[in-house]
């Protein structure tokens, strides 16, 4: 075995080296705690919440579905804020087409903000 | 164990003798790491003696954890309130053994100039096994740090093995203590009579 014959040999060395040093200290912690510590698992120990204080009730609460209007509105600004943006930017430079052509889609999005506000959506309750 | 007269020998001759148990020992007293959490104003000094001016990290207890799952020693710094207690408790059972309490300051060894307050509770050993207590209102830095070498001279002179090995090596011994309730004006129950052992008065 020499390392003219075998290049890599020095990277295998390396690597069994590496694996050796991370899983060494884990093993040694592993070995020490079945043969030292006695486990002490206990309520309090096994809780989930680490601030001191009780959990209560249960995380798996239910939004009310009819946060999907909020959701929908948000969308109407955030798309039109994406699109205008660049369109603003080059705006000297396109043609016409493309002005009308954002003028439309515009139309499409203020129309789901006219239905929004029509029903009712944004005045505050 | 070693005898002395043979280690001493041995050492003459050139030949070093370490217990595992010293090693182990020593590890472990030099990487205490301490639990952020303050409760008044000996947390102040407890933040200047982890701060460059004074240097905690040069006795290897400068990594204070923001849980109690990866710390090992519980600073109680400051004034324990009887609203606050039975969190004290629980953190305290949510840390993993070895743990060690230092009671830092007077309100947190006998509740200090709000002793005779209605809602503060007399000293946290009344619920924690304290290692070290240390004096002052509050402590300086330096006083801070000189519990912490105390606290590490105490861990270093445990045994690992025997019937006088520490709590956490005895496995019939539960880790939980128990957490006090809110009760109508005082906490129920108002102190753990494992833990807590009043000293004799005698007028």
């Amino acid at each position: 075995m020499d390392t003219n014959q075998h290049p890599y040999l020095v990277l295998a060395l390396l690597m069994a080296v590496a694996v050796g040093f991370a899983l060494g200290p884990l093993a040694a912690a592993w070995a020490w705690a079945k043969f030292f510590s006695p486990q002490k698992p206990g309520a309090d120990k096994n809780a989930i919440y680490e601030c001191g204080l009780e959990s209560k009730g249960d995380a798996w609460i239910q939004f009310r579905s009819e946060y999907y209007l909020y959701a929908i509105i948000f969308l109407v600004f955030d798309v039109e804020t994406i699109f205008l943006l660049p369109f603003a930017v080059a705006f000297t430079s396109l043609p016409a087409g493309a002005f009308v052509a954002i003028l439309i889609f515009l139309l499409l999005l203020l129309e789901g903000l006219v239905w929004a506000w029509r029903k009712g959506f944004l005045t505050w309750k | 164990m070693i005898d002395e007269g043979l280690k001493n020998q041995l050492h003459k001759q050139g030949i070093h003798v370490l217990l595992l148990e010293n090693a182990y020992n020593w590890g472990r007293a030099n990487s205490v790491w301490p639990l952020t959490f303050g409760l008044a104003c000996c947390a102040i000094e407890m933040m200047a003696a982890s701060m460059a001016r004074f240097d905690l990290a040069r006795f290897g207890a400068e990594v204070f954890r923001p849980s109690p799952r990866q710390a090992d020693l519980m600073i109680v710094a400051g004034t324990v309130t009887k609203k606050m207690a039975p969190l004290v408790v629980r953190l305290y059972n949510q840390m993993p053994e070895p743990k060690y309490v230092i009671a830092m300051g007077a309100c947190a060894i006998s509740g200090g100039p709000f002793k005779q307050g209605y809602n503060v509770l007399k000293g946290i050993d009344r619920y924690l096994p304290v290692d070290v207590s240390i004096p002052g209102c509050p402590p300086r830095p330096e006083a801070l740090i000189h519990g912490i070498i105390m606290l590490q001279e105490k861990i270093k002179g445990q045994k690992l093995t025997g019937p006088d090995r520490p709590r956490f090596l005895k496995a019939e011994v539960p880790g939980d203590y128990p957490v006090p309730a809110y009760a109508e004006d005082d906490l129920e129950p108002s102190k753990n009579p494992e833990v807590w052992h009043p000293p004799l008065i005698k007028r």
